[in-house]
């Protein structure tokens, strides 16, 4: 491919810009769900740019605006530099599932994109075959994609995107459904090809919810809050590449954007505070209780002593960021840890609770369940005042539909569900969808 | 010839052929020999449609083993073209309703519906308008029974097509409409292949089915309007007429042949094929095998064929793309308002149906009428209840073991879909013969008719239930030594319940439509009838009362539409709520 040629020509204009990008899922009467808020960004030649942030924080979404899979609300996203006026589209994207044709050889998924533009056949498969020899699938043109291990596929995707000739390439979490070296592998590679300026690409962009990950690969990270989604801090990343993981000033970068990305009020406050009274409109995160008990006990145990980095614990616990940090917060609101900044501080209430047997744990949680998370204290109280000791579970959903989307009060019934049956403060019939205080004898 | 020629391009396919390149090998010969014998039947039997219908008058069926073959041969093509004309219906219909929502508002209903609609109305009601079309022909009479064949087989096939463009993986689509595709690419690459293996097994279910209709379809007498194609459905007819035992039996035999060639030489193959298609990525464990296709995929010559096929297939123009359903609505107040509008019309239309129904029932008959046709509905549902209700006591336990048996459960399976495919109406000659013989009671003895046919759906999807229950949760079962009752309370029940609500929504559909055959047979000058809704409509179709066929259908749609949505989806719901096992 004539690709070095390309690259020798660019100028530092950018070639993506997005501008005051606002997106709001469902409801056409405004009560829907805002997943981007203001959100602006620009792309330019020569760099990979990390979209970091947690899942709902709508990072795929601007990923899918910009590929033009998805209309936003409103807000303006410019891509220049469409190489030729030929090409439908100078982006191209790499899917985390994949998103191969089962039913298509190798050879046939990556001529997909071409075969849509009307390339000629023979021009076609001469494109193909040097696209999938650049991945490192030669010999494996053949094969269908069930034949082929999780990395070989995603080459495969990323080789049908590269067919194309983007100028941009658009990555939403491609290493996130591989296991750990084959994720590691592939990133080498794609870090190597695009270093040696192999492939057509001028410029990738790259969701990921893996701080290691987008230190090793961005020149830039943007780090995104959730709920709504908006652009809480953007980082320049000047180590050199090969990067190295165990190097003091990597690990201080993770560490600081461990930090920035729970240095913010947890409780989201402007939602809790507009109800006073009630405080129904916390929207809780779905955490197993045994992940909460676990998380206690690895803070509480040896090297730790009820004090952690969350940075820290995260690599001990081989977590990502997205999957620790709701734990720590759940543990917050129930005032059994508190956060200060990266650091993560156990209560004497959690030490109480390490060291208790089976029924104390339930009793203390129960205790910090009511205190703490108005849901479970309304509910309790909704089932203490009705003779029949019975209540529907609609009501407390269409109360929480009050002040939060549907998914997100979906989120917050399912959380309260399964804590509620731990610490025993009230049953749940998943038959007819509803409460009561009686005891599963 | 191109061995005699001199000329450069067929010295060079000659030279190609003596490389060995496009040379035939063995297998080669054995397809070509079963494909050309195929090939020249097809247009033998073709022609014969076309002939005058004084021919037919002139030269009726024969009882004559030897004209068994032929008939045979005109059967299948009228199953062939009704299996063509449901495909296109598939395709064009079910992609609309996908496609635009509106239309997916009506057609969706009005499929339900006419699944419902049993398939002998359709008959008696377009083969005056058929034979009229073609009045000097045997054409018209031969369009009538390919209708006919064509509404057993359509509606489920068509739902099939919908719920798979209904349920496309979102990253496919979302690589489609990255790289633009055109409608036509994203047709062929996305939707059709994914759709594949669901419609292959409806079309094979929809085939089995047919056979029944088939055999009804091609001697019919609807009033003074007869109905009298050669094929196998004709001989049986004219052997009934005539009470020749020799020549039912030979009608049985026949049948058998003829779905089991069906299936080895088309759908084995096809299933076998479709397998590909499946949307896994894992390879299945015991992949369907069929050995033609194999042979033909061993061959040097049919791989080739497609070729050209796929080259026309690719240079069709890219058509434009139909408009995303899923996009946001440029305007929701204009878009309500023209849903609005839409739903406004479709309801001034069904209400106008109704009343032109009602006034043209109303002409002749009378509410007492319709009285008596709910009171036979009654019955005949009363029938079909308490029929499923024993095949389930008798198949499930039956179906359970064969299916917790591998070994019995690979041989016995494609068996069960054999006896599904086998038209029952070719046996019940020897009943009738049987009742006769013994003075039983029709209205009784005539019931198992309506199961005979139809009970095999549950047997074989029983089968398939209990083959996939996890052997982690037997294992279980075994170790904690559960008492009979208790592994079938909490295990085997919950395990094969949505397999057992499929066969049986299947069965109870099929018997409904069985009754206007079942409760009404006739054996030389013997009529024995059983008091219900199918003798009712099957006698008014005799008579060619036409009111009283409509009033007869409308019941059965009634009630079998009230039937599948209190009845059967709660069910269907409930299992796929709590019974999922995973």
């Amino acid at each position: 491919m004539t690709i070095a040629l390309e690259r020798s020509v660019e100028t530092d204009a950018p070639l993506v810009e997005v501008r005051a990008l606002k997106h709001v899922y469902g409801k056409g009467n405004g009560a829907g769900l805002t997943v981007l808020d203001d959100v602006n960004l620009t792309l330019r030649p020569n760099e990979i740019v990390g979209l970091l942030g947690r899942s709902g924080s709508g990072k795929s979404t601007l990923l899918r605006s910009i590929a033009g899979l998805i209309t936003p609300t409103s807000g303006t996203i410019t891509i220049k530099d469409m190489p030729g006026d030929d090409t439908a589209h100078g982006v191209s994207m790499v899917f985390q599932s994949f998103a191969l044709f089962p039913w298509l050889t190798v050879q046939k998924n990556v001529e997909l994109g071409l075969e849509a533009q009307g390339v000629p056949a023979e021009i076609r498969r001469k494109r193909t075959l040097a696209a999938i020899d650049l991945i490192g699938l030669d010999g494996f043109e053949n094969a269908y994609p069930k034949e082929l291990s999780g990395g070989m596929r995603q080459r495969v995707g990323l080789a049908r995107a590269l067919v194309v000739q983007p100028s941009i390439l658009l990555m939403d979490e491609p290493f996130s459904a591989l296991d750990v070296l084959t994720a590691e592998t592939l990133r080498t590679d794609l870090l190597d090809l695009w270093s040696e300026g192999r492939m057509p690409i001028r410029s990738i962009l790259i969701v990921t919810h893996n701080i290691e990950e987008a230190v090793l690969m961005c020149d830039r990270i943007l780090v995104f809050s959730s709920n709504p989604g908006r652009v809480i801090a953007e980082i320049k990343v000047d180590l050199p590449q090969p990067r190295n993981r165990l190097e003091p000033a990597f690990r201080a970068l993770v560490d600081d954007i461990y930090a920035r990305m729970t240095a913010r009020p947890t409780v989201p406050a402007a939602r809790d505070g507009n109800f006073p009274g009630t405080g129904l409109g916390l929207a809780l995160t779905h955490v197993s209780t045994n992940t909460l008990a676990g998380m206690i006990e690895a803070i509480a145990a040896a090297p730790n002593d009820g004090v952690a980095d969350l940075a820290t614990l995260a690599r001990e616990l081989q977590m990502e960021a997205d999957e620790l940090l709701p734990i720590a917060e759940t543990l917050q609101l129930m005032r059994f840890a508190e956060i200060e900044g990266r650091t993560i501080r156990l209560n004497p209430a959690a030490r109480r609770y390490d060291a208790a047997d089976v029924d104390e744990r339930k009793q203390l949680f129960a205790q910090h369940l009511l205190a703490y998370v108005p849901l479970a204290a309304h509910i309790r109280r909704v089932l203490d005042d009705r003779a029949s000791h019975q209540a529907p579970a609609t009501r407390f959903r269409d109360e929480l539909e009050d002040f939060m989307s549907e998914p997100y009060a979906e989120e917050t019934m399912d959380a309260i569900v399964s804590w509620g049956r731990y610490a025993e403060i009230f049953a749940y019939h998943e038959d007819d969808d509803r409460f009561s205080l009686d005891d599963p004898a | 010839m191109v061995f005699l020629s001199s000329d450069r391009l067929n010295a060079g396919l000659l030279a190609r052929f003596a490389r060995r390149e496009f040379a035939p090998n063995r297998y080669d010969v054995i397809a070509l020999v079963l494909v050309g014998a195929a090939a020249v039947l097809v247009v033998h039997g073709a022609t014969q449609m076309n002939l005058p219908v004084a021919t037919l008058r002139t030269t009726p069926v024969v009882l004559d083993p030897a004209r068994l073959p032929e008939y045979a041969l005109r059967s299948t093509l009228r199953m062939f073209a009704a299996i063509i004309l449901s495909l296109i219906f598939t395709f064009s219909v079910a992609t609309l309703a996908a496609k635009s929502r509106r239309a997916g508002l009506v057609i969706v209903p009005m499929l339900d519906i006419l699944q419902s609609i049993p398939i002998l109305t359709f008959l008696a009601f377009t083969t005056a308008f058929f034979i009229g079309l073609f009045p000097h022909s045997e054409l018209g009479a031969e369009c009538a029974a390919i209708f006919g064949i064509f509404t057993s087989q359509a509606w489920n096939m068509a739902f099939s097509f919908y719920q798979s463009l209904r349920t496309l993986p979102p990253d496919l689509e979302e690589v489609s409409t990255q790289f633009r595709l055109s409608s036509w690419q994203r047709f062929m690459k996305l939707e059709l292949p994914f759709a594949t293996p669901a419609l292959v097994w409806n079309t094979m279910m929809s085939m089995s089915g047919s056979w029944f209709f088939v055999v009804a379809a091609e001697a019919l007498t609807v009033g003074h309007q007869t109905v009298a194609l050669p094929g196998i459905g004709s001989w049986l007819a004219l052997a009934i007429d005539r009470g020749d035992v020799r020549a039912v039996v030979w009608a049985v035999v026949a049948m058998g042949a003829v779905i089991l060639i069906y299936d080895q030489l088309l759908f084995r193959p096809i299933v076998a094929w479709a397998d590909k298609f499946r949307f896994e990525m894992t390879a299945s464990e015991d992949e369907p095998r069929s050995w033609f296709l194999e042979l033909l995929q061993r061959t040097r010559l049919f791989p080739r064929i497609g070729r050209p096929f796929r080259a026309i297939v690719s240079a069709i123009p890219r058509l434009p793309r139909l408009g995303s359903s899923r996009s946001v609505a440029a305007n929701p107040a204009l878009e309500l308002w023209f849903d609005r509008l839409w739903l406004g019309v479709v309801f001034a239309v069904a209400i106008w149906a109704i009343w032109a129904i009602t006034v043209y029932v109303h002409r002749t008959l009378t509410l007492a009428d319709a009285f008596s046709a709910f009171g036979y509905g009654l019955l005949t549902f009363a029938r079909v209840l308490i029929l499923i209700v024993i095949a389930s006591l008798v198949w499930v336990p039956i179906g359970v073991w064969i299916g917790l048996r591998p070994a019995w459960s690979q041989r016995i399976q494609p068996v069960a879909q054999f006896l599904a495919a086998f038209p029952v109406n070719i046996l019940f000659p020897f009943v009738v013969m049987g009742i006769v013989a013994f003075r039983l009671n029709p209205d009784i003895w005539l019931s198992p008719l309506i199961i005979l046919g139809t009970q095999w759906y549950i047997l074989f999807n029983v089968v398939a239930g209990a083959s996939v229950l996890p052997n982690d949760l037997r294992e279980a079962a075994g170790i904690f030594r559960l008492r009979t009752w208790q592994k079938w309370r909490d295990l085997i029940i919950p395990g094969i319940f949505p397999y057992y609500v499929t066969g049986a929504l299947t069965a109870s559909g099929g018997s409904w439509n069985a009754s206007i055959v079942a409760e009404f047979v006739t054996w030389k000058h013997t009529q024995l009838q059983a008091a219900g809704l199918g003798s009712f409509i099957a006698s008014a179709m005799a008579a060619g009362d036409f009111p009283r066929i409509a009033l007869g259908s409308t019941v059965i749609c009634a009630f079998v539409l009230l039937m599948n949505h209190s009845l059967w989806r709660p069910m269907y719901r409930y299992a796929a709520k709590n019974l999922r096992l995973n």
